[in-house]
């Protein structure tokens, strides 16, 4: 079914639609990673946006029920060069076209996907829609224009969970406080993590480590928080503009100094705005699975997952706060840290799904500080 | 950490002459290799004896020694020349081996001598199988159960335990040689007793087999502080069993998904590790069973390989180029990705087309040898193509190939009708190298995927794939031409069928189709490699072409020549064609003309970014060619360089108007064809040897009986001696003419007066149309009648008379003076009883312009390119043969260990 994928600055394309007839507006995105795409439509970061895998051959391996970062999927439309429409993997339970659909998430093919990756590159990340009921080009120009666009708004708010939960058992258990899921003692830290579009993996990972935790919607209060007196607070990564997040940056100001804690993602940007930092908007954010970033203890330079349009201003940190990773394509600020609360934070994703396992390393820095 | 100050002198060893595993890929990692040391400020000393390489060019390393690659002459350069250091990553298993012999001499302390990159250690434990098995199960990882065995009881013994089928390896010997797969003790017994012979430590490991599991391969580069970067992963698209430089191969892999890519990623990571190489590229091959995933890790190489220059083909990251500066104490982080020109090396390439390398067999050339593929390497060249599916660039490297095909089937020689049911289930079932046309002939005949993965083992996803481009086929055909309309034919193009196929499906020809593209704007676009995916700007002018919307190669106005390289390597045409296109790109930057390179093998200098001003990796058919000569508009193409295949586009193309500089392609026809050639030499007063062309075997009989035996038989236009056959007798007459590959030409074949104990002679010279200078005169040791690349030659000639040198000179000038040369030419004679016989002209560049070129240090490539430029050979001061004062010999090397039941002597 054809479908034409309309940009804000009036230019149109033509695709397909491999998920039937649909619409839908959001900011539109590339992602480089050439694997990892289930991962990438259940990562809650991509609320709002259309993401275009840079890689043209997409649904090879299918999708299966392990690789799930989120309950659903959060992109709106899901853009390559060619669907492949039959897998081939041991672990595929489905095909990826039956997936979008059942989350009512638009795939497109059949287009130049790298001419529309260059126009992002070079005009910044976009507003967009994409539409097989509306083929009127200008029209659809219109419309992507007056989408109000992902600045200054509270995209948080739509992806975090209601009510508390717990991980247990590789998935999440609603209660009020701590299920630690192991024998009481074997449990080495509690940890409260505050999801603004939290990754599986992310909780995967802390308890595999041995952590027991507590994810706790992004709002909760910091009384609350440390009502639960918790070993440490992680903040998770998340959709959209931190500046536009509301009622969360004061609690976790609350939070500095009280327990250690650990951001990644929006979660380090949300933590920088409580330092007294700043954030901006990159002109088309870094999405993919090979950014490399150096860090600034150590020298050393890991692979890293990523996903983020906006970024914590290195240029005017506050006192006592401390860049500690780098990326090296473009010398923004990957990480930082307090150098008298026990908190750090990074820009990429430590728990990879879908990336490199390299950065790792900062899930043990975090169970240190606790220690 | 910035270069090493403390070594100033860095000895390269290189990989030697080129054997059926190690080609001409090391060339290019080693040529690579020395460029980075000197940018660097290095004094590099080079050996290497193979003079058909760019690596030995003066001028490229500061000093070069063509000595051949063994333990004695290493000691006696590093005696003479004291390096601080030695690089042996990066001349393949011959450096690599070397280097390991000399260290156990103890010469590198001796002269105090460092070995880079990788220490004495680090080899044995990669290399050797027991360290390495040791050495993976420490850090947790799986390999195929297996025994390390010296004696042939011991083997019997192993062989029982392990279960049959099972793999032989004999340890440190190249490309597997002597390996394969053992499916019984006879067949166990026999491999053991050769390969025990082999192996430079007459050991063998017997293993598990794992046939039927997915292969992979990932290229890891590791720098002196421990950062790891995965540059390119590569799925076998032939499972466990075939050597994975006989396998087709796809980059990026297709069918893992990221956990599981992930896993191999991490495991790579530890292997480089736990083996320990310091810095530079490695290759790590894992099998993964399709049923649960789980992996085996294969081997690992700790050095660049013919893997890591695909992989840096494919991706646009110069392994060897980093590889060396990481030896030099550099890290990824301070070196800088050429392409981005702003981003650094330390990162993981993404790339956002699908590549796929398939491998160029000879089994033709050895009818005698089974056609059949294994765990030892067989293939002699391989090509690369890139396109935006899998199935645009599956048929953009069929007709890469140069093996007459235009791509998955449709394209009129697909022969295999009459082909029983049993034969096709076999020649899916037992590797060789024609299997995707059987897959095609499944296809065509209906047979269901299930089946045909049963049978190859080939994953469903490459199966499936293929299937597309088929039924896609089976609807053009009923469309018909009338049907092809704009969308459709681009989705046609889109899956990667070339205008002959079109034709041939809709009853047309190609230029119908040529025409009707054009008529509906169905032209390709040409996209950039440029490691990122388009994430960041990038500046490297290196294009494949797609049918996709955005065009983004933008000619310049400059004054530009097209260089039409040769394609894959064969018997025949190999690296000693691909030096004369470099030095062609080399010449005309020198004069100031911007260097348009199209080639598809991916083991070139050729095909490296950084040789011509512009290059286009696509396929050299006259469709491929030609859309870029239109997009280029360039002043002229030179074709004489790459061998047969650019010659053979010489006359279409010029038909076409494009401008052919040099010798004009009226010319070359006139020194190809018999008939016109023999007036040509009547004209000039030349001999030949008394010959015929003929069509059946009576005319052949006839003409034998004044030509007399015996007879040379050959088939008209073919390259490098292919089906040539020395007759002495009736019978042998008519076994020739029976042959299935003479019957079925509808070229004449050719016979020629065998002279017997006559001296053959090779010749190369360069003409600018007036003046016509003779680069070399070089006489063959062996008897006339073995083909001039396999014959071994003096330069000078050591039996000749003044008189018969004189006459030489003569014959060839008259020659090149009556063709109108301009540029090289090569001419073999024959000369018996002091009688001059001219056996062949070719107006192009030959397999000996290296040679001759090294010996008399006169570059005949680049001469003859700037005279094809316009400029006289007085103007670049070239008027003269020149006299050398020492002997020169070239010897040829035979890969007849990898082809058994051929002859050897």
């Amino acid at each position: 079914m054809k479908a034409l994928i309309a940009l804000e600055d009036g230019t149109v394309l033509i695709g397909r639609s491999f998920t039937g007839a649909g619409e839908a507006v959001g900011e539109i995105v590339f992602n480089t990673s050439m694997s990892g795409y289930q991962e990438v439509l259940t990562d809650p970061s991509y609320t709002g946006q259309l993401v275009t895998m840079t890689y043209p051959l997409i649904g090879n391996y299918g999708v299966n029920d392990e690789d799930m970062e989120s309950a659903s999927v959060h992109p709106r439309a899901f853009l390559m060069r060619e669907y492949q429409d039959v897998p081939s993997n041991f672990r595929a339970t489905g095909t990826l076209a039956e997936f979008l659909k059942k989350f009512g998430v638009l795939g497109v093919d059949g287009f130049d996907t790298r001419m529309l990756t260059r126009i992002i590159r070079n005009h910044g990340a976009m507003k967009a829609i994409i539409s097989t009921e509306d083929l009127d080009e200008a029209s659809l120009v219109q419309r992507a224009k007056d989408w109000p666009g992902l600045v200054g708004r509270d995209m948080v708010a739509r992806v975090t969970t209601k009510a508390p939960y717990n991980w247990v058992n590789n998935a999440p258990v609603a209660g009020a406080g701590f299920d630690t899921g192991f024998a009481e003692d074997t449990a080495k830290y509690k940890v409260v993590a505050y999801d603004f579009g939290v990754k599986y993996n992310q909780l995967r990972i802390l308890k595999e480590k041995g952590c027991a935790v507590h994810v706790v919607p992004a709002t909760t209060s910091a009384e609350d928080v440390l009502a639960l007196n918790p070993d440490g607070i992680f903040l998770s990564n998340g959709p959209g503009d931190p500046a536009g997040v509301d009622g969360v940056v004061e609690n976790i100001r609350k939070l500095l100094g009280k327990k250690p804690i650990f951001g990644i993602c929006l979660g380090h940007q949300i933590l920088g705005l409580a330092y007294g930092a700043s954030t901006y908007k990159l002109k088309f954010g870094h999405r993919g699975g090979n950014q490399p970033v150096k860090d600034l203890l150590t020298g050393k330079v890991e692979i890293t997952s990523q996903n983020h349009g906006f970024c914590v201003d290195q240029d005017n940190l506050p006192d006592k706060v401390e860049m500690t990773h780098v990326n090296l394509n473009d010398g923004s600020l990957e990480g930082m840290r307090h150098t008298e609360f026990p908190a750090f934070s990074v820009q990429y994703h430590p728990e990879h799904a879908p990336g490199p396992h390299d950065a790792i390393y900062l899930f043990d820095r975090f169970l240190e500080l606790m220690a | 950490m910035p270069k090493r100050t403390d070594i100033h002198k860095i000895l390269i060893i290189g990989s030697g002459p080129i054997i059926i595993s190690q080609a001409c890929e090391f060339d290019y990692s080693g040529a690579q290799a020395v460029k980075a040391l000197k940018e660097e400020g290095y004094e590099v000393v080079l050996i290497n004896s193979n003079p058909a390489t760019i690596m030995t060019d003066p001028g490229l390393a500061d000093r070069t020694y063509i000595e051949p690659i063994t333990p004695e002459y290493l000691v006696k350069v590093i005696e003479r020349e004291r390096p601080d250091a030695i690089l042996p990553t990066l001349g393949g298993q011959t450096a690599l081996n070397t280097a390991i012999k000399v260290a156990e001499t103890g010469a590198l302390e001796k002269y105090n001598v460092e070995m880079l990159a990788a220490n004495i250690d680090v080899i044995r434990k990669a290399e050797g199988r027991e360290e390495f098995r040791d050495a993976m199960e420490k850090i947790g990882l799986n390999v195929p159960k297996s025994f390390i065995v010296h004696t042939i009881e011991d083997a019997m013994d192993a062989g029982d335990k392990i279960g049959f089928p099972v793999i032989v390896r004999p340890s440190f010997t190249l490309g597997g040689t002597g390996g394969g797969v053992a499916y019984n003790r006879q067949e166990l017994r026999e491999m053991c007793t050769g390969g025990l012979d082999l192996s430079m430590t007459t050991e063998i490991m017997l293993e598990r087999s794992l046939l039927g599991w997915k292969e992979y391969e990932l290229e890891v580069v590791r720098d002196r502080k421990d950062n790891v970067v995965i540059i390119c992963s590569i799925e076998n698209i032939d499972a466990m069993g075939v050597h994975t430089g006989d396998s087709i191969t796809v980059a990026p892999q297709q069918t893992l998904s990221d956990v599981e890519y992930q896993e191999l990623r991490d495991a790579s990571i530890a292997i480089i590790r736990e083996i320990g190489v310091e810095t530079g590229g490695s290759n790590v091959q894992f099998a993964v069973n399709p049923e649960d995933g789980e992996i085996m890790v294969i081997e690992m190489n700790p050095r660049v390989s013919r893997s890591s220059a695909l992989a840096s083909k494919a991706t646009g990251f110069p392994i060897a180029k980093i590889a060396a500066k990481l030896a030099v104490g550099y890290t990824l982080d301070e070196l800088k990705n050429d392409i981005t020109q702003e981003t650094y090396a330390a990162f993981e390439p993404t790339i956002d087309y699908c590549v796929v390398k398939i491998p160029r067999w000879t089994f033709e050339k050895f009818p005698e040898t089974e056609d059949f593929l294994t765990t030892a390497m067989k293939s002699v060249g391989e090509t690369m193509a890139m396109g935006r599916t899998f199935k645009e660039a599956f048929q953009k490297a069929l007709r890469s190939l140069e093996i007459g095909r235009m791509g998955f089937g449709f394209d009129g020689k697909d022969a295999m009708d009459a082909l029983h049911q049993d034969d096709l289930e076999q020649g899916l079932n037992v590797p060789n190298s024609k299997r995707f046309f059987f897959l095609f002939e499944a296809m065509q005949r209906g047979m269901s995927i299930e089946r045909m993965y049963e049978l190859s083992k080939i994953d469903p996803w490459y199966l499936r794939s293929m299937q597309q481009i088929v039924d896609m086929g089976k609807n053009i055909e009923q469309r018909g031409f009338s049907g092809l309309d704009a969308e459709f034919l681009r989705t046609a193009k889109q899956n990667g069928f070339s205008d002959v196929q079109l034709g041939h499906m809709t009853g047309t020809s190609e230029d119908d189709i040529r025409q009707l593209r054009k008529q509906h704007a169905v032209l390709p676009v040409y996209k950039q490699v440029d490691t990122c995916a388009a994430e960041f700007e990038s500046y490297t002018p290196y294009y494949y072409s797609c049918y996709d919307q955005e065009n983004e190669s933008l000619p310049s106005d400059r004054k530009k020549i097209i260089i039409l390289g040769g394609g894959p390597n064969r018997i025949g045409q190999g690296i000693e064609f691909d030096y004369c296109c470099v030095h062609a790109s080399f010449a005309l930057e020198e004069i100031g003309v911007e260097s348009v390179m199209v080639n598809s093998n991916p083991e070139t200098v050729s095909t490296d970014y950084d040789t011509s001003d512009r290059l286009y990796f696509e396929p050299l058919t006259r469709e491929d060619v030609l859309n870029i000569i239109e997009l280029e508009k360039p002043d002229g193409v030179i074709v004489q360089f790459g061998g047969q295949t650019p010659l053979n586009l010489a006359v279409t193309l010029d038909k076409a108007g494009v401008q052919i500089v040099g010798t004009s392609p009226d010319a070359i026809d006139r020194a190809e064809d018999r008939k016109r050639f023999q007036q040509l030499l009547q004209k000039l007063g030349l001999k030949q040897p008394e010959n015929g062309t003929v069509s059946t075997v009576d005319e052949a009989l006839k003409a034998v009986e004044r030509i007399g035996y015996p007879v040379v038989m050959r088939p008209s236009y073919v390259l490098g001696g292919r089906d040539m056959k020395i007759v002495y007798n009736e019978e042998g007459l008519r076994t020739f003419m029976a042959l299935p590959s003479i019957v079925g030409s509808e070229h004449p074949v050719l016979l020629d007066r065998f002279l017997k104990d006559a001296v053959e002679v090779d010749v190369d010279a360069v003409s600018d149309g007036k003046m016509t200078v003779i680069g070399g005169i070089m006489e063959h040791i062996e008897e006339a009648g073995i083909h001039s690349g396999d014959s071994a030659c003096v330069l000078p000639p050591h039996t000749l008379s003044d008189d018969m040198i004189a006459e030489i000179t003569r014959a060839t000038k008259a020659m090149a003076g009556e063709l109108g040369v301009i540029g090289l030419m090569n001419v073999q004679y024959a000369v018996k009883n002091e009688e001059l016989y001219i056996l062949e002209v070719n107006p192009r560049a030959s397999r000996t312009v290296p040679f001759v070129s090294k010996a008399t240090g006169v570059p005949l490539a680049k001469l003859a390119t700037k005279v094809m430029m316009g400029i006289s050979l007085e103007e670049l001061g070239f008027t003269k043969e020149v006299a050398i004062s020492h002997w020169a010999v070239k010897e040829a090397v035979f890969p007849f260990d990898r082809f058994e039941n051929v002859d050897t002597c």
